[in-house]
């Protein structure tokens, strides 16, 4: 195959990469919202454990009192 | 629907079917006798115009269904189609810009009815994000929209039929010319390359819906956790993109 191999295999190759690129691209938009989704999810873990926490508070105090 | 189902071995095949495609273009197909080595381009730009006007069809079908039964879902489907068809249509303007400068020494042929065709299409649909972004009230912009993407999902059809039976053969034609198209052994990496994007656009698809659902479902989880309700998020503010309602 190299012995056929023209003057014109860079735009070839500028073609593949484009494509490779947009890919690429696309992927790193996708990262950025998953990176987003993650915070997003830590947030609510957090808000979840403040809710949760007063609620074991109270439970406990309940307990004692008995 | 869950759209994370079965997403990674839709990702693998995926990866599967491109290398098995860059395989067959580069050593399995032959070298095509005028063009030589740049005809190349031909299994990654023909492809890819295909399934973006594809893409851009099934967009109109999303909208259809979005009208007919008003769920935002299918405006979402419609959305994402027409967003990654997009994406791909940047793709097929570079590489056919490319190919163009290797093979006939311009970067663009305006009396090339394939070319301006597809470039009329491709700037249809980008005035469907202004379009989106320019209406605030979310019913209203999905119903618009959906209007757009059907007229515009017709449109693409129409367009190849009105190229096919333009006169000017200058652009390489796939199948259906008269001495009988595609030698056998270019056929075959041309429809695994077709196969190939094809998936890419599926997994890719599926990937922007599997994030758009789970931002939703994080939304409603938000709205249950705070007690205030809404008042712990974020106001939305206006966006072109469409937003599930609560599950």
């Amino acid at each position: 195959m190299t012995d056929a191999l023209p003057d014109n295999t860079g735009y070839v190759a500028a073609a593949y990469l484009v494509v490779f690129a947009l890919v690429l691209l696309y992927l790193v938009i996708m990262a950025r919202k998953l990176a987003r989704l993650e915070r997003e999810l830590v947030e609510l873990n957090e808000l979840a454990d403040a809710r949760v926490a007063p609620e074991r508070d109270r439970t406990g105090e309940e307990v004692g009192a008995r | 629907m869950r759209y994370g189902t079965r997403l990674t071995t839709l990702s693998l095949l995926t990866a599967a079917t491109m290398t098995a495609a860059l395989a067959l273009a580069f050593f399995y197909a032959p070298m095509d006798a005028d063009q030589g080595f740049m005809q190349k381009i031909f299994y990654v730009h023909v492809p890819l115009a295909i399934v973006a006007l594809c893409g851009f069809v099934f967009g109109g079908v999303m909208a259809i269904q979005h009208l007919r039964t008003r769920d935002p879902r299918y405006d979402l489907r419609s959305y994402v189609a027409i967003h990654l068809s997009l994406v791909l249509g940047a793709g097929v303007l570079v590489t056919g810009a490319i190919w163009a400068k290797a093979s006939w020494g311009h970067w663009w042929v305006w009396d090339e009815p394939t070319l301006v065709s597809f470039l009329i299409i491709f700037l249809l649909y980008a005035t469907y994000q202004p379009l989106r972004f320019s209406i605030e009230d979310p019913e209203r912009q999905a119903r618009y929209a959906s209007v757009f993407a059907i007229t515009a999902g017709a449109f693409v059809p129409l367009n190849f039929v009105a190229v096919r039976l333009a006169q000017s053969y200058t652009h390489p034609r796939v199948f259906a010319t008269a001495d009988g198209g595609l030698p056998p052994r270019m056929q075959v990496a041309f429809l695994v390359s077709l196969a190939a994007f094809a998936l890419l656009f599926v997994t890719l698809w599926r990937y922007e819906m599997t994030s758009k659902h789970a931002s939703a479902q994080l939304r409603s989880l938000r709205r249950k956790l705070t007690a205030d309700g809404d008042r712990g998020l974020p106001a939305r503010g206006r966006s072109a993109a469409p937003s599930l309602p609560s599950p």
